[in-house]
């Protein structure tokens, strides 16, 4: 807490062509202090090769000044000008020679790299390294689907329907919230739009083919990233922080087939079902505002509906399900193993399973559309 | 296969060599020049104060990390170089008790003591049933076998994950830091049951542990590590070692003095 006192230095030259460094005021925690740069520089400025650091002309005094005459000497050193302490109190040379008595080991320091260029360069080696680490973990994904096919893989039926059931039963209260408001969304901007060419008999149009083609496997997506991608990510990084992987490892029991495989599966099953959940739920949304705000009765809106949306519209989203399902298991698992010790790490990895969930979700959804379009479905 | 043929009197004699191992995080050096051996059915302790590379030297025995250089030959198979269904192949000799406990907190006692049993053998549920109960007996957790992890105490913790440590009756048993976290009274309970494991099944036992209690009433060997110089700086019997220790380090050491 400040307090207004000040601490003070002055450089002046002393006999036998050395130097003397005085201090004086207050060094305490709440006193405004100089820093050690500028006690250097006037060092420098003064000429000094060596200097005695005189604290006689100190009033008041606590743990700052130790730390402050720690830190002057080792800048000194560097700096190449040496520094003596004379006039110290006796608690404070004692603490500065318990600080001093086990030197800083050199090889302690990690170095990062520093500057923007820096910075921005190790990003990019980190976000290919990230994508190199996902194909790789791809890769041992169609290994361990064939390990499971074979009947070498270690995973065990009842994780399987043991996660199926979890996510799926846990997701539906959210899925039919949001796939509601989604639905009611997107027929309401409808309405507002073509309100203007007397054509709001097509919201029915927009809200089948949205939701079917879109917004009802991306929506269920980024909600199983934002609820189970982050949660497979935090339970495997709490096992890898409480050494259960080690465990598991040392028992030659492979952690993708044991752990990451039942999850991937459940989920590619889960996230078709819940988008064809997502799509009913969002049409009836859809509809809603279609009769009561807009006048289309159930019978024109739902036959507009099946005249212009195809089978292939459902099952192009029933696809993306799939896809997204693997992917937001993929990125959760993956996070989760790369998480580090310590319980902070595990946030990290919620996090980061997230992100490269929801990245993922909105990529592959881009290539599927590319794609469909290119193939005319 | 393992070629017995190619092994020296020696590698017979020992459970694990290890030969020139340089253990690093990165370009962060951790452990040079290790050279020992861990003879067969011995209780070997690896010594030293804290962040000198006892639990890092453990992990790399144990094939959780690679080391930077040198060899680990486990019965004369070098561990190190060794293919990954090699290792697998010699790992399913290890049995580990990590520090703390690292029970799979998804499974009860027992799903945990079986699950090892479920995947390397063809045992029918009913004998799994019957040895998953006898291993938890024998470190005294008879009729906790559907309790979770979290539902029990620390010490008991660290006995269930030795009852699964023992689950395949491995040749070789890795304890890191067993007294950590643990009571006095229930340390040497659980010193008590490492020792009469060990003389019942003949196991060879590597301990990691800084409790000298635990050294003087466990090991026959110890390797003591040095956190400045970075390698090992003395190896024999705790006992020899007190009474002429090679060193100042190991002299503070197994006196209790800061030096």
């Amino acid at each position: 807490m400040p307090t207004g006192e000040q601490a003070s230095f002055s450089v002046e030259a002393s006999g036998e062509g050395g130097h003397r460094v005085a201090l004086s005021g207050a060094w305490t925690l709440g006193a405004v202090l100089p820093p050690v740069d500028r006690v250097l520089a006037a060092l420098r400025a003064a000429g000094a090769e060596q200097a005695c650091v005189d604290s006689g002309g100190v009033e008041r005094y606590d743990s700052v000044l130790p730390a402050f005459l720690f830190e002057l000497a080792a800048a000194g050193e560097r700096a190449g000008i040496k520094l003596t302490e004379d006039g110290l109190p006796g608690d404070v040379t004692r603490l500065l020679g318990i600080a001093r008595s086990v030197p800083a080991r050199d090889d302690g320091k990690r170095s990062g790299p520093s500057g923007i260029v820096g910075r921005f360069g190790h990003a990019i080696m980190e976000g290919f390294r990230s994508a190199a680490d996902l194909l790789r973990f791809f890769g041992r994904g169609i290994a361990a689907t064939g390990e499971l096919l074979t009947g070498r893989s270690a995973m065990r039926m009842r994780d399987l329907t043991d996660i199926f059931v979890g996510v799926t039963v846990a997701a539906l209260p959210i899925v039919s919230l949001i796939s509601l408001l989604v639905g009611l969304i997107i027929a309401f901007l409808g309405a507002v739009v073509l309100r203007q060419f007397a054509a709001e008999f097509a919201v029915a149009y927009l809200v089948g083919y949205g939701m079917l083609r879109e917004m009802g496997a991306v929506m269920t997506g980024v909600i199983m990233a934002g609820r189970t991608g982050a949660g497979f990510a935090a339970e495997i990084g709490s096992m890898r922080v409480n050494e259960e992987i080690d465990a598991l490892e040392t028992f030659g029991i492979r952690p993708f087939g044991f752990l990451v495989l039942p999850r991937v599966i459940a989920l590619s099953i889960a996230m078709p079902l819940l988008t064809v959940y997502a799509n009913v739920v969002g049409i009836f949304g859809g509809y809603l505002v279609s009769d009561f705000m807009i006048g289309v009765p159930a019978p024109i809106f739902f036959e507009e509906m099946v005249r212009v949306v195809g089978v292939k519209d459902f099952w192009l989203g029933v696809f993306k399900g799939y896809v997204f399902g693997i992917v937001v298991a993929l990125s959760g698992c993956l996070r989760g193993l790369q998480c580090g010790s310590g319980a902070g790490a595990v946030g990290i990895a919620a996090t980061r399973a997230v992100v490269l969930g929801i990245t993922l979700i909105i990529i592959c959804n881009a290539i599927i559309d590319w794609a469909a379009a290119t193939l005319g479905i | 296969m393992r070629d017995t043929t190619q092994s020296s009197d020696t590698e017979r004699e020992s459970a694990v060599r290890v030969s020139g191992l340089r253990l690093a995080y990165d370009d962060f050096l951790v452990l040079d020049g290790l050279e020992f051996d861990i003879r067969r059915g011995e209780i070997f302790a690896i010594m030293g104060g804290s962040g000198c590379g006892k639990s890092t030297l453990l992990k790399h025995l144990i094939g959780l990390r690679d080391p930077a250089a040198g060899s680990i030959f486990f019965g004369g198979e070098d561990f190190v170089k060794a293919s990954e269904s090699d290792r697998r192949r010699i790992q399913r000799r290890f049995g580990v008790l990590y520090q703390q406990g690292a029970l799979w907190s998804s499974m009860t006692l027992a799903e945990n003591v079986a699950l090892p049993l479920e995947t390397y053998t063809r045992l029918k549920a009913a004998r799994i049933r019957q040895i998953v109960a006898f291993k938890l007996a024998l470190v005294g957790l008879a009729g906790f076998e559907a309790f979770y992890p979290a539902q029990i105490s620390g010490g008991m913790r660290k006995r269930a994950a030795l009852a699964r440590a023992i689950a395949l009756d491995p040749d070789i048993l890795f304890f890191d830091e067993p007294s950590a976290g643990l009571d006095p009274v229930t340390s040497r309970r659980l010193d008590r049951t490492i020792l009469q494991l060990r003389e019942s099944l003949g196991t060879t036992v590597v301990l990691v542990t800084h409790e000298l209690e635990s050294l003087f009433a466990l090991a026959d060997r110890a390797l003591f590590l040095d956190a400045e110089q970075k390698r090992s700086t003395a190896l024999g019997s705790p006992t020899d070692l007190r009474n002429n220790p090679p060193n100042e380090a190991v002299a503070a050491f197994l006196r209790r003095e800061a030096e």
